[in-house]
């Protein structure tokens, strides 16, 4: 496996040069960045090109790095008082940031080559449009139809090029995109039988938000960069 | 009177045969499908979402209820992501229980799908039958788990425990004869291994007993035959993957040509079709039953040869046996720490994908270092098929639909996750 992909890595390195950057990865995969304006003639050329044959697209999701790496709890030093479950909830602000970070939302697809049974990851970020934007490989590959509009529905991000565009998941008339990380886990809206209208309505949440364990980053000695070997692997 | 061209009709959600949850905009022109748009997403929970709320372990159980007639398989994905990030490799034996209980999975999603599939498009015994076998399955899930269905069974490390040394026997009632409780308790007199072993004894004849009602069944093969063609190109361009890719012609399949777990070392072949009909699939499906009775065969001959651990002592992320922490402060202290706080994960990506039994089930994670996963994407194989619907069935007439959404193999817990 690991021959096939050092092959594949030089083939790719060589192709693209400087469109295509590698990541690190602790488990042996390829994952590469690339710029989003340069994604359909890489995806076309992944998919026609003999050395690389990427026939399949397995999967596109999109991915919200707010607070990627940030804790709840910082555990450097022994506390006098333990954590408390009742954490303040942050209101909602729904698509009215003028520009987002420009790290903040990504968009991976996992590809797949049949004839030469190796796998590739690609990673491209949106930028600070709000809101985000990126190419559809629909016409690149007719899978991304569905996992386009998932991603679209579930964090807002646009496929310009889709045929059809539309939410999938959540409910008709669903407001937000959930999968956000600042769109609360208990969601805004909850939906009870009104006895009154005689009808099913919707009315803001009544649960309370509550972090059951907290999110906490112990510096490992294990997984330290420093002590490891083969680290990029 | 204006003559109607074209009309459009609702089928689902609340249909038997939209297994599940799926509602259908179809567009007709008289009984002819000209399109048809799923709607999905009516049992959407954001399992992904609630994953990345919780500690890594604490997620195992929602795996279960992805995929609900192939549990264990969801599992040893998002299980296999965790350890790949972890490094941790499981002892040999916990591997060998993992693919014999792969391997029941898959026999136990491809009798529901059968059961499922036939009484959509008129067979009724079929259903029968599948379900008086997959209920000794459902025992041998109990036996190890505790649980018919939400097993938890496999965990990050290996599994929750060694195979029972005594199968569960039915009790006396006063609802069953002498002679009825004789008869169901015949095979549960040794341990799950014999029960297991005495299944693949006479599962061959069952699935003889399938195709003896099915294979050369003239309504059967009406009904399959040239529906819903996919070529081999198609079927990649489409995401397929599994008994749909593998019906269309694609030698295609992970466990030989990505194996993972123990699955080099065992003998199986993979059923292929040539059409890309209906019917191939559901000849792929049915070899894929015998093949899977073969490799648990061979693994309850290794698990009866090889005794050993089922699960990693490594203590960071495995829990200490109970015995153990009752004397031992150590022991304590970790148990008590995976249980309230979990382990934290090295930061990096993983995708973990496994042969599941509807196609490729993966968990793609990204972890942050943090003892919560900072994104979980499941990757699940009946999204993809579903998502090809319309292109299948434009042109076939309204019952073919039917035919098209069995199979497909279409489970909604796993498409809506």
């Amino acid at each position: 496996m690991s021959d096939r992909i050092e092959t594949l890595a030089a083939r790719i390195g060589e192709r693209f040069g400087e469109q295509m950057t590698r990541v690190k990865s602790i488990c042996g995969e390829l994952t590469y960045e690339l710029n989003k304006d340069d994604l359909i003639g890489i995806a076309t050329a992944l998919r026609d090109e003999s050395d690389f044959g990427f026939e399949m697209l397995m999967d596109v999701c999109g991915v919200d790095y707010l607070g990627f790496g940030s804790v709840e709890w910082t555990t450097q030093s022994a506390t006098g008082s333990g954590f408390s479950r009742g954490v303040e909830r942050e209101p909602v602000i729904l698509d009215e940031a003028d520009e987002f970070l420009p790290k903040r939302f990504a968009v991976v697809y996992h590809l797949l080559s049949l004839q030469h049974n190796t796998r590739l990851r690609l990673r491209i970020f949106t930028g600070v449009d709000n809101p985000p934007v990126v190419k559809s490989v629909v016409d690149v590959w007719s899978s991304a139809n569905w996992f386009e509009r998932e991603a679209f529905d579930l964090y807002g991000i646009l496929f310009d090029g889709h045929p059809d565009l539309r939410r999938i998941l959540t409910d008709y008339g669903f407001i937000g995109h959930p999968f956000r990380k600042d769109f609360p886990l208990i969601g805004n809206v909850e939906v009870k039988y009104d006895a009154d209208k005689g009808r099913v309505a919707y009315q803001p949440v009544s649960i309370e938000a509550r972090t059951l364990v907290p999110r906490v980053i112990r510096d490992d000695d294990r997984y330290s960069e420093d002590l490891k070997d083969g680290a990029d692997g | 009177m204006a003559e109607i061209q074209s009309y459009t009709m609702n089928f689902g959600p609340q249909h038997p045969a939209a297994h599940g949850v799926l509602r259908l905009i179809l567009e007709m022109e008289g009984e002819v499908i000209r399109n048809a748009d799923p709607h999905i997403g009516l049992l959407h929970r954001a399992t992904e979402k609630l994953a990345e709320s919780k500690p890594y372990s604490q997620s195992i159980g929602y795996m279960d209820r992805l995929d609900y007639v192939s549990m264990m398989c969801n599992e040893h994905s998002y299980v296999m992501a965790i350890e790949k990030l972890l490094g941790v490799v499981p002892p040999i034996r916990a591997q060998y229980i993992r693919v014999m209980f792969d391997e029941i999975t898959r026999i136990l999603n491809h009798l529901m799908w059968l059961g499922a599939h036939g009484l959509d498009i008129g067979a009724m015994t079929i259903f029968l039958y599948c379900f008086r076998e997959r209920e000794d399955l459902m025992d041998c899930y109990e036996a190890v788990s505790g649980t018919r269905m939400h097993a938890t069974y496999y965990r990050p490390g290996g599994v929750y425990r060694d195979l029972p040394d005594e199968m569960p026997k039915y009790q006396e009632s006063k609802f069953r004869s002498k002679k009825d409780l004789a008869r169901l308790n015949a095979a549960r007199q040794g341990s799950l291994l014999d029960f297991i072993e005495a299944f693949t004894d006479k599962f061959p004849g069952c699935v003889d007993e399938y195709e003896t009602l099915l294979t050369d069944n003239r309504i059967w093969k009406q009904r399959t035959v040239n529906i819903g063609v996919v070529s081999p190109e198609r079927a990649a361009q489409l995401g397929f993957s599994g008994p749909m890719l593998r019906g269309s012609g694609v030698e295609w399949d992970l466990r030989k040509k990505q194996p993972y777990e123990v699955y080099d070392q065992i003998d199986f072949d993979i059923p292929v079709g040539v059409h890309g009909d209906c019917y191939d699939r559901y000849l792929v499906r049915v070899e894929e039953m015998r093949q899977s009775n073969r490799i648990i065969r061979q693994c309850i001959d290794w698990l009866r040869a090889n005794a050993g651990p089922v699960m990693s002592d490594d203590r960071k992320i495995v829990a200490p046996p109970r015995v153990e922490m009752k004397d031992d402060m150590e022991s304590l202290i970790h148990h008590f720490k995976l249980f309230t706080e979990g382990y934290c994960v090295p930061a990096g990506e993983v995708y973990a994908a496994i042969e599941h039994p509807k196609g490729e089930f993966g968990i793609y994670m990204i972890s942050d270092g943090a003892n919560k996963p900072f994104r979980v994407k499941i990757r699940a194989p009946g999204f993809a098929h579903l998502s090809a619907m319309s292109e299948m069935v434009v042109g076939h007439m309204l019952a073919d639909v039917v035919a098209v959404i069995g199979t497909q193999d279409i489970v909604f817990g796993e498409v809506d996750r």
